[in-house]
């Protein structure tokens, strides 16, 4: 790596830790941040621009705390769907407006077959059972099993930490 | 919650402007001012219906790793067990869930090699097996949560 680009990796890793706990409430929040930082808010914004291109940040803005929305029940819904097909079923489940995240996993034979996940939120458990049921349908005989998992215990949880 | 914070809430979850005055640019899409939509950001914090407010960070993307973890443990074990798992700081989520695969966790470390050294380590203090499904793909659609 260049004695440039090592610093701006080393840039982009203080700004990620400046802005862990988010952004300052201030009319010019990056004249802030750059100030806070000892750069110019321009070279700022560039690296900002940068990491959002590439998908090093996914967005900036407001993050609600869905309980308080009022979708207290979140279920992980977890099928067991041909390899093959995964590509074409992840997308079709990701798309579901009840979806948040949809992943393919690895199966761990015997004890775990399903290889995608879906997260489901709904306002209660019934609900979420009820659209995990539609997926099902909307999957047909593609899905060989499935199951939701609720969770019932937050026992821990801080946030990802990243970059420090 | 009125419309106006409903208004921030369903079309703030992204993009954000990265400008001189972002707040003014955004207060003009959502047809309020700027010193409005700082004060209705603050109070939504405040409140806990917001738990954040700035970039989100994309952890794999950032050179980092992540693998959710799960592990079957046994009800006569199970708060010993917490209590071992999330002494370690990798250790970010850990929740309880209705299975007979009992316990899942997301684990973030900086590097590859940190996570697998983790799980061995987490194996090795609970003498539980632990199920590891990192992500092999995501169908992610970016749920923005309605109201």
């Amino acid at each position: 790596m260049s004695k440039d680009a090592e610093d701006l990796a080393q840039l982009d890793r203080r700004i990620v830790m400046a802005t862990q706990a988010g952004l300052p409430l201030d009319a010019r929040p990056y004249n802030w941040l750059a100030s806070e930082l000892g750069v110019e808010r321009d070279l700022l914004v560039e690296r900002l621009r940068v990491m959002l291109d590439e998908g090093r940040i996914r967005r900036i803005g407001v993050v609600p705390n869905h309980y308080r929305l009022g979708y207290s029940a979140n279920g992980m819904s977890v099928w067991d769907v041909p390899d093959e097909d995964i590509q074409t079923i992840g997308k079709q489940v990701g798309e579901l407006e009840i979806v948040s995240h949809c992943y393919h996993r690895p199966r761990h034979l015997p004890d775990w077959p399903y290889n995608l996940f879906a997260m489901v939120h709904g306002h209660s458990q019934e609900e979420v059972r009820g659209k995990v049921e539609q997926i099902a349908q909307l999957l047909g005989d593609k899905a060989r099993q499935h199951d939701v998992l609720f969770s019932t215990r937050i026992l821990k949880k801080t946030g990802l930490r990243i970059g420090g | 919650m009125d419309e106006l914070d409903r208004r921030i809430i369903n079309n703030l979850q992204g993009g954000f402007p990265v400008c001189e005055r972002p707040f003014r640019e955004a207060a003009q899409r959502l047809d309020t001012t700027e010193s409005e939509l700082i004060t209705r950001i603050r109070c939504m914090l405040d409140d806990g219906l917001l738990t954040r407010f700035g970039p989100l960070y994309h952890a794999e993307n950032m050179g980092g790793a992540l693998s959710l973890c799960a592990m079957k443990v046994p009800a006569e074990r199970f708060d010993k067990v917490t209590e071992q798992v999330n002494s370690f700081p990798e250790v970010a989520h850990n929740y309880q869930r209705d299975h007979e695969m009992n316990m899942w966790f997301v684990l973030a470390t900086e590097t590859p090699e940190q996570l697998d050294e983790c799980l061995r380590e987490i194996e090795k203090t609970t003498g539980i097996p632990v199920f590891n499904l990192p992500k092999k793909e995501e169908f992610y659609v970016g749920l923005f949560f309605k109201v």
